[in-house]
């Protein structure tokens, strides 16, 4: 089935959904030397997000946190897309300067989707694609 | 939101991959934002320059970009002052990729001045109705407040886009419907610190549009730091004060929120411990006002403990005199960067600073403790009270 977004950072990617309900802060929340969430208080702490389709509410904390997305790109530990319910600058941006497709104002029941959902993100079409009965 | 075709043709690539990244940003907050289109800057004012703050990944960021400024654009405080940082104590690894940072925005024709002041600096850089892409929390306030300029609170990398494309999207303070007080703040008591004001109130309202009613009469320096302070412990990023500053739009009085200040209320932030081993003013940098008033102060004294003076480049070559004045008591002017963004700070235990904005970064950010006081209280606390 496919989706409507909003296209936030343009480009098209696929891989396995990575969910969470909890924002993230990419200073801080996650390791840029190994792309492992290190938070202990987030519900992804130990979770790779290198090569996932990131689905979360949006992002938070730092602007550096743009910066830290950025690094995770040239590490090859970045996601290979995000998906957000609504994208704030500090995702925005640090999508954006790394080349992750990232789209946004998708329905609330993405954050439903089980980890591991094999998801396209067509930034460039504007629309998400998942297989059919994934919710 | 609505672009012009020569926007468009950025948005593209046609003009390269640094303008088109560019664009990217600068459309994509301008759709979260709501902004119908973007507006031309006079200046930009870049943050994301201290290797404390931005690492190697900010590094690896603007070595990678390709291309020049469109309009004049000045940098933030860096981790070390470029040329003593021997001195400082850095070590020669965080000044490598320090210098690695500034070399960076060189090639992109970013000025080399890095202050949170640059309206001390470069008078031209903003006047009154001017558009502008700053960060520095403390310069946007000052702009937004004091000089009558539009600004939002940038990014590092959102100021830099604005500086390359020469624009900015228009939202937020850039529209007059944004500029409107939302709390009317009664200060009855003379203010001598509007630092310690400032700090208040940011804490107080967190975000929103102060207008303060006051019997004092601030200066252009308390002013600047009243603003730093409301930017640090709230996101004050404007305010009014009647028969002062610029007239506010209209507004509906009833719909503001009503606070009182009261003397009790100013001490509160004022703290009597004086046992520390470093004091550091100069939070935002000073002026060369602030810097004469330093040197008379310090006429006649010795340091006891570190005494770190903050300032601008450009103010401190301006003035050799005062700055040798200054250093001859052992004090030390410091340029292109402050005790808040330094990692030298955090080799000391507890400092003691007269501006509100740093008593709200300091614990976090380099791990030490932080006590407020006046001016002279931070002299006498620096040379022993003698």
């Amino acid at each position: 089935m496919e989706i409507k977004c909003h296209r936030v950072s343009g480009g098209c990617a696929e891989g396995p959904a990575l969910v969470t309900r909890e924002r993230i802060s990419f200073l801080g929340n996650v390791n840029p030397e190994t792309g492992v969430v290190v938070d202990p208080s987030h519900e992804l702490c130990g979770r790779s997000i290198a090569g996932a389709v990131l689905i979360f509410p949006g992002g938070k904390g730092s602007t550096v946190g743009s910066y830290v997305i950025y690094q995770l790109r040239k590490r090859g530990l970045a996601p290979a897309a995000m998906i957000n319910l609504r994208s704030e600058p500090i995702v925005a941006v640090g999508a954006i300067i790394s080349d992750i497709p990232l789209v946004d104002r998708v329905p609330e029941w993405i954050l439903d989707v089980k980890d591991g959902t094999w998801i396209v993100v067509d930034a460039g079409r504007e629309v998400v694609v998942l297989p059919d009965g994934s919710v | 939101m609505h672009l012009t075709k020569e926007e468009e043709h950025l948005l593209q690539g046609e003009r390269g991959d640094t303008l088109r990244r560019a664009m990217e940003i600068l459309v994509a907050l301008g759709d979260i934002y709501g902004a119908e289109r973007l507006v031309e800057i006079k200046s930009a004012q870049i943050a994301g320059v201290s290797y404390k703050t931005i690492g190697d990944a900010g590094l690896e960021w603007i070595s990678d970009l390709d291309g020049m400024v469109a309009v004049p654009s000045i940098l933030n405080p860096a981790g070390m002052d470029l040329l003593r940082w021997r001195e400082m104590s850095i070590d020669e690894d965080f000044a490598r990729k320090q210098l690695e940072i500034i070399e960076a925005y060189r090639r992109l024709g970013v000025t080399i001045e890095c202050t949170c002041t640059p309206y001390l600096v470069y008078e031209s850089i903003a006047s009154r109705g001017d558009h502008l892409a700053w960060s520095e929390s403390s310069a946007v306030s000052y702009a937004n407040s004091v000089i009558g300029a539009m600004t939002n609170r940038e990014g590092g990398p959102s100021a830099l886009a604005a500086a390359l494309v020469g624009k900015t999207p228009l939202y937020g303070y850039h529209l007059e419907e944004n500029r409107v007080p939302t709390h009317v703040i009664s200060v009855e008591t003379d203010v001598r610190e509007y630092g310690a004001l400032g700090f208040l109130v940011g804490k107080l309202i967190g975000e929103g549009v102060p207008l303060f009613v006051m019997r004092s009469r601030p200066d252009r320096d308390d002013m600047k730091a009243l603003g730093a302070a409301m930017a640090a412990s709230g996101s004050v990023a404007l305010y009014y004060i009647k028969d002062v500053t610029q007239e506010p739009p209209r507004y509906e009085p009833s719909a503001c929120e009503h606070i009182v200040i009261d003397e009790d209320d100013i001490m509160s932030v004022y703290d009597s411990t004086t046992d520390v081993d470093i004091v550091a003013l100069g939070c935002p940098h000073c002026s060369l006002q602030e810097l004469e008033r330093i040197a008379d102060l310090l006429e006649g004294r010795r340091v006891s403990k570190e005494l770190w003076i903050c300032t601008s480049r450009r103010i401190a070559e301006s003035a050799p005199d005062l700055v040798r004045r200054i250093e001859s008591t052992g004090a030390r002017v410091i340029c292109d960067t402050c005790m808040v963004v330094s990692p030298a700070s955090e080799r000391f235990s507890h400092m003691m600073v007269n501006s509100g904005k740093a008593l709200a970064y300091i614990p976090g950010m380099c791990g030490i403790k932080a006590s407020f006081g006046s001016l002279e209280e931070c002299i006498d606390a620096a040379t022993g009270g003698s």
